[in-house]
């Protein structure tokens, strides 16, 4: 079955849509229309579109050069030019507003002269190189020199020019050729419009008008981060992928669905035969309309890396040779080893991991291989270790597991309250319509151990920044609930209408105590009383107040008090159920909502239902015909305790490192070594499959077919764009591994395994492909059969019926400074690599990110003797290892910041095996620390090249061999 | 045993100690229990049920009052 189909060419309208936001009016609702005639043609159009649109509209493509639908209309090519009945002169259609009755001709033996004229001039100063141009095929300017009949240029060529300007190749994965440039703008209002960042700027006057970056520096120089929207938008060669110039044009597309972070951007991928060319960002896409970042549209390069494996491995003992053997043998060698080890050690002595990164239908397939197949319920995911307490904090005060509105939604915030994130190194499509928010006046604050960029960019500067201690975080949202009730600032009428009231009786009586006060909490978190009491009535007294939270709040000792702090704060405000409001996390991972949706936590089922519930129990049982165990199995940290303890011995890890990413990184080696069964499912032989037995190598999202869902609920389609290369489905290994190990599991395709979820799970009632592929995208939840999707939640009434207000006292991580650790380690991400790196690290955009950099305030440098560049040694009570100091004044006197992106820098041999008390979520954000200066790796790190090396020798013959 | 009892004993307190926003052990004690119940493997109550057999006095009073409430584990209700 393909349900799938390649796409045509996107169509670009010239002027944007008038948006209705889609969160307002709920998708739903006709805007007005007005009834103009286009060259003879009577046709209602919606109200505030431009003519040129209108035209288009009705199939009249006026030509254009500075004008795209992406983008503010600017009026500066002078080609778009008609006559409209009644007005004096040739106005653009671009700039000009459609109104009733308007009598438009869009092309008259007059308008083609002056259009002629204006090309004229364009072309007397492009070079006539065409034929060997990048952009043949693909441009603008030569279309439409077809268009307007160009024939000569009477001007010549030998006048004043540009075309002897040199090319800037500085940028990693994009050319600039300013000779090419016909100064249309398109690229600066780009850079401003869709990204946000104001890199680029028109330099000079009349004809030395040109576009530079920065302060005309080269682009890797400058400010510019990469996300492509300016080379998307250039109608010429001038801005335009090195990925084009080295294959050619792309002859077809297919929709499908970034792999990176949370925000879940659509795409196109275009492709020339099985060769993908490049990745453009869909204007259709409902999570990110036409933008992209650095990672989605240019790091793909990791899915054809020479380090992919293709062949299954097996061996008997990590001290081993890898053996390259073929699919059966590896599947019956796994399956007979967890058996093996059931019938020894018991059947809950297995278990397995998914993987947000994969697919939903992968996901579902191996939490179903271990409850069915297996028999037990030690099942969970990596979201364990980044947004479970998402999941626990929403379900108890809200009643469901999930963000609350659409990203559109901020279109409409007048107050954004950014706490623990960081969105445009991390979630960076959504943090440039966040910031276009902010450029159209909404207040900011932001909760942060760190001044990170929304603290101050350009355009942008936050009205308080509460530069909190790390760990203080409930400390902080307590003392702004309190001045919210203290000042009278609730919404009064909201929790009498929505919440329970004798919880909120309690949370009140609660909040109200001094101890949680700004004032008795300063000394706790470091903000002053005064800014937190006037954050409150700023978030309070906004009209819509939105709040955007990361995994600053999650992992930390206190992540799910915390998340529940903020569903308080913002019930108390009565900031949930409209657009413009809510309470959203941003979600790291592609897949980190569908992983949980799926039903990969060890105590639940699918779409959050709890195992010890009957019904739900006996719909899974019926439909997979076996019995299901209803106590919750182990997760992720107690898998490694147990295996430490001896009682653990076999785990199925699908495309997830713990090796790299989980805490306490020699606790993790000791769990995994002391099991008898690893089998890793991934692209590459990574830090974890140096403990495997068994390798199963999967597939790039670009090798599948599935849906990933989104921070928003957004379930999306993923499309295969070439065969995998191992040669197998990884929804198919899964299955073949229950089959063989005696539990029956088969599909033809993915869309049965989403049908089978659809069948089982409520809140996907009704999802299959066939509406996947109708609608584009369809956000949960889905009550019947005819919905279209809930891009707002909580609307009338909260899922768990009224919103209960949870007490949130604030207990103090057992991880504080003291005279042995006086500093405290926190930990974030940088914009151009992903989560361990395993992709980013195998794409160019490695250049940008060669190490992970300890920032260190110049105050505790100085009196360690650290200086800028030099080694620091930084131990913790878990470990200890080496990294290279930048000293910046972006974090605080007694914090330090770094990034886990390689694997060598062991920061998680730093963190501890501390965790959130209600999901076991790691405290990654809050680490007791030394720093010290030194001239060599830590012992750690020389144990790790050791082996790294070994393991390496290990799998040369095989991978040699296959 | 094989689990590790005295990491099994922190993260309980610390669960109780996130629940103790009242004086009300009794209540506190139902919903650590409630907790534990929802959410640790069978495996690791029957530790801490152990745990409070072997040497109740260094847990809490409301963290011992939760371990008689826990579901399915040996010596319910022993202490």
């Amino acid at each position: 079955m393909n349900l799938y189909y390649r796409v045509g060419a996107e169509r670009d309208l010239g002027t944007p849509a008038v948006i209705a936001n889609s969160a307002a009016k709920g998708g739903a609702g006709a805007a007005p229309t007005v009834n103009v005639e286009i060259d003879g043609r009577s046709v209602a159009v919606p109200e505030g579109i431009s003519v040129m649109r209108a035209a288009a509209l009705a199939g009249a493509n006026i030509p254009k050069l500075c004008a795209t639908e992406d983008l503010a209309a600017f009026g500066s090519c002078r080609l778009c030019l008609v006559t409209i009945e009644g007005r004096k002169g040739y106005p653009a259609s671009c700039t000009t507003l459609v109104e009733e009755g308007m009598v438009v001709h869009t092309q008259t033996p007059r308008l083609a002269e002056l259009r002629r004229n204006v090309m004229e001039l364009y072309i007397s100063d492009h070079p006539l190189d065409c034929l060997t141009c990048a952009a043949n095929g693909d441009c603008e300017l030569q279309d439409m020199a077809g268009a307007v009949g160009l024939r000569t240029v009477r001007y010549g060529y030998d006048g004043a020019h540009h075309l002897d300007k040199p090319k800037d190749e500085s940028a990693l994965y994009f050319s600039f050729d300013p000779a090419k440039c016909i100064v249309c703008s398109r690229c600066v209002r780009a850079c401003e419009e869709q990204q946000g960042t104001y890199a680029l700027t028109i330099n000079g006057r009349g004809f030395d008008s040109e576009v530079v970056a920065s302060q005309n520096d080269a682009f890797i120089d400058s400010e510019c981060v990469s996300c492509g929207a300016c080379v998307k938008a250039c109608p010429t060669a001038t801005l335009i992928e090195k990925s084009v110039i080295e294959h050619g044009q792309p002859e077809s597309a297919v929709i499908t669905t970034c792999a990176y972070c949370g925000v879940g951007c659509s795409f196109r991928a275009e492709t020339q035969g099985g060769q993908l060319v490049r990745m453009v960002p869909n204007r259709d896409g409902h999570a990110n309309h036409g933008h992209a970042c650095v990672k989605g549209r240019f790091a793909f390069g990791y899915a054809t890396h020479q380090d992919r494996i293709t062949t299954p491995l097996v061996r008997d003992s990590i001290d081993d040779e890898w053996q390259a053997v073929g699919w059966d043998e590896a599947i019956r060698t796994a399956a007979e080893r967890l058996q093996a080890i059931q019938a020894r050690y018991g059947r809950k002595s297995i278990g397995g991991v998914t993987s947000s990164r994969c697919t939903n239908e992968e996901v579902y397939v191996v939490q179903k291989f271990v409850r069915a197949a297996a028999g037990n319920n030690n099942v969970d995911t990596c979201a364990r270790v980044c947004h479970s307490p998402t999941g626990y904090g929403l379900k108890t005060t809200l009643g469901e597991s999930a963000g609350t509105q659409n990203f559109d939604s901020v279109l409409e915030a007048d107050v954004i309250m950014v706490i623990g994130a960081n969105p445009t190194e991390a979630h960076p499509v959504f943090a440039s319509a966040m910031k276009r928010r902010l450029h159209q006046g909404a207040g900011l604050i932001v909760v942060d151990p760190r001044a990170i960029d929304l603290v101050q960019s350009p355009h942008v500067r936050a009205d308080y920044h509460l530069q909190l201690k790390p760990g203080a975080n409930v400390a902080v949202i307590n003392a702004l609930a309190h001045a919210v009730i203290d000042e009278g600032l609730e919404d009064e009428a909201y929790i009498r209408a929505r919440c329970d009231l004798e919880a909120y009786r309690i949370w009140r009586a609660f909040i109200s105590e001094a101890r949680n006060s700004p004032e008795a909490t300063e000394a706790l978190s470091g903000v002053p009383a005064a800014q937190v009491r006037a954050a409150a009535r700023l978030y309070a007294g906004a009209g819509n107040g939105a709040i955007y939270y990361g995994l600053g709040v999650t992992e930390h000792s206190q992540g799910s008090t915390m998340v529940m702090g903020i569903a308080n704060l913002a019930m108390a405000t009565g900031n949930l159920g409209r657009p413009g409001v809510g309470v959203n996390p941003l979600r790291g991972q592609n897949n980190v909502q569908g992983a949980c949706d799926m039903g990969s936590f060890p105590h639940e089922l699918t779409g959050y239902r709890h195992l010890s519930d009957e019904a739900t129990r006996r719909l899974f049982e019926a439909e997979w015909q076996v019995a299901l165990d209803p106590e919750p199995g182990y997760r992720i940290p107690n898998m490694f305790d147990a295996a430490i303890g001896g009682e653990f011995k076999g785990l199925y890890v699908q495309g997830e490192d713990f090796a790299q990413s989980d805490p306490d990184t020699q606790h993790v080696y000791a769990a995994l070594s002391a099991m008898e069964c690893v089998i890793v499912q991934d692209l590459f032989l990574n830090e974890t499959a140096k403990f495997a037995h068994v390798f199963l190598p999967g597939c790039s999202f670009l090798e599948k077919d599935g849906t990933f869902t989104n921070a928003e609920r957004r379930i999306s389609p993923v499309r295969k764009v070439i065969a995998p290369l191992s040669g197998m489905d990884e929804w198919d290994i899964t299955c073949r591994l229950a089959t063989a190990m005696g539990y029956e599991m088969r599909y033809s395709h993915p869309s049965e395994i989403m049908d089978e979820i659809a069948r089982l799970t409520p809140t996907f009632r009704g999802v299959s492909y066939a509406k996947l592929a109708e609608l584009g995208s369809i956000q949960w939840p889905c009550r019947d059969e005819a919905s279209a999707g809930t891009p707002l939640m909580h609307v009338d009434e909260f899922v768990r019926g009224k919103g209960y207000f949870a007490p949130t006292p604030y207990v103090p991580t057992d991880e504080r400074a003291n005279a042995r650790y006086p500093l405290l380690l926190t930990t974030g991400r940088v914009l151009s690599q992903y989560n361990v790196g395993a992709q980013t690290r195998r794409t160019g955009a490695v250049a940008y990110h060669r190490e992970d950099i300890l920032e260190i305030h110049p105050t505790d440098a100085q009196v360690r003797g650290i200086v800028d560049g030099s080694w620091v040694g930084l131990k913790s009570r878990a470990g200890e290892t080496v990294l290279r100091a930048k000293v910046t004044e972006r974090v605080q006197p007694g914090v330090l910041y770094t990034t886990f992106h390689h694997p060598e820098s062991g920061a998680n041999v730093i963190t501890t095996d501390n965790s959130d008390w209600a999901t076991n979520c790691p405290e990654y954000k809050v680490t007791a620390v030394q720093a010290y200066p030194v001239s060599r790796p830590s012992e750690w790190q020389e144990m790790f090249h050791r082996f790294t090396a070994a393991q390496q020798q290990l799998s040369e013959q095989a991978l040699s061999e296959a | 045993m094989t689990v590790d009892a005295a990491k099994l004993v922190r993260m309980a307190e610390q669960i109780t100690a996130n629940m103790a926003y009242t004086d009300d052990v009794e209540l506190v004690a139902a919903r650590v229990a409630d907790h534990l119940n929802r959410f640790w493997d069978p495996r690791m109550r029957q530790a801490m049920a152990e745990v409070a057999n072997g040497d109740a006095d260094q847990l809490s009073p409301a963290l011992k009052a939760a371990v008689r409430q826990l579901h399915g584990v040996a010596g319910e209700g022993a202490l």
